[in-house]
């Protein structure tokens, strides 16, 4: 995204830096160490003030093309060789190739013997030897408190000191001084008083059985750096600073969707799902379905082919199996595809930057497109709400960085509110999806509904939801007249529904009957009275014949006795041609 | 101590005493030490011992092998074991000491 921001500006170029390569420190310091000066490195014994040193040689000489030199006071080079072996340098190959030279200086009060004034120009000369002879750009001093447990003129000491310093600054070596930690003090001997352009200070501590270790920049002449105790860890490739702040608010959104892995709940977010790189959380109470609904989703996301990572703090990967496969999710196949990877770990085996570190690797590493974790809850054994909360910002903003899609489930405490997550995530997430029990009739149902899903049009609807042989089945939550049903009462309810719709079918068909018969009766009625009516025109038609009859006959009774009166009156023609007429009439 | 290594014997061939005395050119300490080793290995070790003046200037990579740090340091190679003295080997006394020729 080509959006403008602001970021941390880049330190003014009055400043050289050396990088460390140390994982996260860079960010902080903003570069890197002073170059050409010296820094000083202190904490109590054990919290990886030898190893911080070593990787800044391993990492300058390696992928920076510095080589350095380690004076040592207090373990011999093969001690050493031996000590970060475990984090993949290897010295001896790097001292062959003359990146890397270490001295070790033996101080062993029981052999020496002092007597009248002397100075250090033999560590010295030393030093400058070992420097000359790789041209090395970086020097670890560790630690070179042994020297005030070794020899007892401190006075002198002190001035040699200052001129080692000095001596380094001249010949523009980088230097990493390391020191122990004194009683109210940074270092035991004071130290820090003639080193002052960079000191860092490393901490470890242990809270609840659970050990976290520390890093701060307590000072850094001419440079702004990061004020805060950043978690710190040492395993495998080195030391890893986890900064905070080190994803800036500029992930890529994506616009595409993907599936949910439940059809009817796809429906709820617009038909398509979930945003890709979005980041869900599922809370609800035990036995709510949560590692169910992630399931489905991991089933779909590999029968897309997709690679997917469940971290789960809770259940181990065959149980996990085992259980999907009753509700018809067979998550085995993409695990023998190698398409499924299971991270199953319990909480407290580790602190929480380790399991934070754990998942940056396997990440990175397997390169999935859905992560799930099962439960953030479970992360709570490792740390506190506050650090939790910090690691799992850190986290969504790695997933989001990447392009994950994370699906993390989280466990609603019964005391708790259900609209509230424990450790305050919610603000983090972009889908919230809260599963809860729905007690009523005497039995216990699982409801879903969406609490927010940033971006999508999302269903406002509670749905009832099965975990059933075949998968997770969702359903429309009944609305009756007590509130909501679920459950069996939902299906006594739609059962009496059936019987009302029936009744109403049946309702219809006999009234519709009764109309039929009514027509009937109607169509006989009608022909009946059309009968009477066709009997009526006929005895009226009769009627008037016998009328016309009637009249002609009058006529012809009228004419016959007018003949008969013609006749007597002597007009025989008029009797001839009435034959004729009176035949015609009839 | 013109030169970065010079033997001072009484008599040729293994002594009984070893002594390295290591600086960083002729600094004034150097010289200080040197003279004061002289005069108590005179006095206490006449024709026993041998001394070797190891000039780290001169000779930086020789600082490696003896564990030295400070200077001027006196390294007692024999007898064992190894002792090491390091000072301008003023404290008559300490050397003493510290060279085991007096007890502590």
């Amino acid at each position: 995204m080509a959006l403008k921001t602001t970021k941390l500006e880049a330190p003014l170029a009055g400043l050289p830096k050396c990088p460390t390569g140390i994982q996260g420190l860079d960010e902080i310091t903003l570069g890197g160490l002073p170059r050409g000066r010296t820094t000083l490195v202190c904490g109590g014994a054990g919290c990886g003030k030898t190893l911080f040193g070593m990787e800044f040689l391993v990492r300058g000489a390696t992928e920076f093309g510095e080589p350095g030199v380690c004076l040592t006071f207090e373990e011999n080079a093969d001690e050493l060789s031996s000590n970060v072996a475990s984090l993949g340098f290897n010295l001896p190959a790097l001292i062959a190739q003359n990146k890397l030279a270490i001295d070790h200086i033996h101080l062993d009060r029981s052999l020496i013997e002092e007597t009248g004034e002397y100075d250090l120009e033999g560590l010295f000369v030393r030093l400058g030897c070992a420097v000359d002879s790789i041209g090395a750009k970086r020097v670890l001093l560790d630690s070179v408190e042994a020297l005030f447990a070794g020899l007892d003129n401190e006075a002198t000491l002190r001035s040699e000191l200052r001129r080692l310093f000095r001596w380094l600054k001249d010949r523009n070596l980088t230097a990493v001084v390391t020191g122990e930690r004194g009683q109210g003090t940074l270092t035991r001997y004071g130290l820090e008083e003639y080193i002052s352009d960079c000191v860092i200070l490393l901490d470890q501590h242990v809270t609840e059985t659970v050990l976290t270790r520390r890093l701060r920049v307590v000072k850094y002449r001419g440079s702004t750096h990061g004020m805060n105790e950043y978690p710190f860890l040492i395993e495998e490739n080195g030391i890893s600073v986890l900064p905070i702040t080190s994803v800036e608010l500029e992930h890529v959104a994506s616009n595409e969707r993907v599936s949910t892995g439940v059809p009817a709940l796809d429906t709820m977010f617009g038909g398509q799902g979930y945003f890709r790189g979005s980041s869900i959380l599922l809370s609800g109470t035990a036995g709510t379905g949560k590692t169910s609904l992630t399931a489905a989703l991991v089933d779909a996301a590999c029968a897309r082919g997709e690679r997917c990572i469940f971290f789960s703090f809770e259940e181990s990967a065959n149980q996990i199996l085992r259980n999907m496969r009753s509700i018809g999710i067979n998550l085995e196949r993409w695990v023998k595809k190698d398409l499924l990877r299971f991270h199953a770990v319990r909480p407290s085996t580790y602190g929480l930057e380790m399991h934070l570190v754990k998942i940056h690797k396997l990440i990175n590493k397997f390169d999935p497109s859905v992560v799930v974790v099962d439960p953030i809850t479970g992360l709570l054994h490792a740390g506190t709400a506050f650090e939790t909360r910090s690691i799992l910002l850190r986290l969504v903003d790695f997933l989001k960085a990447k392009q994950v899609t994370a699906v993390m489930t989280t466990l609603t405490g019964s005391a708790n509110s259900l609209e509230q997550t424990e450790i305050d995530i919610s603000s983090l997430v972009d889908t919230w999806l809260l599963l809860r029990d729905i007690e009523s009739a005497g039995e216990r149902n699982r409801g879903l509904y969406i609490l927010k899903a940033r971006g999508i049009a999302h269903s406002n609807q509670i749905r009832e939801f099965h975990l059933s042989d075949q998968g997770i089945l969702l359903r429309e939550v009944y609305l009756g007249d007590a509130g909501l049903v679920t459950g069996s009462a939902r299906v006594a309810q739609e059962a009496k529904d059936e019987a009302a719709a029936l009744f109403a079918q049946q309702d219809t068909e006999r009234q519709q009957s009764i109309l039929q018969r009514k027509r009937k009766v109607l169509d006989a009625q009608i022909a009946a009275l059309q009968l009477d009516l066709e009997a009526d025109e006929k005895e009226s038609q009769k009627l008037m014949s016998q009328d016309r009859l009637k009249a002609l006959r009058g006529q012809k009774d009228r004419v016959d006795m007018a003949q008969s009166r013609f006749i007597q009156n002597g007009s025989p023609d008029a009797g001839s041609k009435r034959p004729g007429a009176r035949g015609k009439g009839r | 101590m013109s030169s970065s290594s010079h033997q001072f014997a009484a008599t040729s061939g293994n002594k009984k005493w070893e002594l390295k005395l290591y600086v960083a050119g002729q600094t004034p300490k150097s010289l200080q030490a040197f003279a004061n080793l002289k005069k108590i290995c005179e006095d206490h070790l006449a024709g026993e011992y041998r001394i070797e003046v190891i000039d780290l200037v001169k000779n930086p990579k020789l600082a490696q092998g003896d564990q030295i740090f400070a200077l001027p340091t006196l390294v007692r190679k024999l007898p064992e074991p190894i002792r090491k003295i390091i000072g301008d080997l003023s404290n008559t006394e300490r050397v003493l000491v510290g060279l085991d020729l007096q007890p502590r």
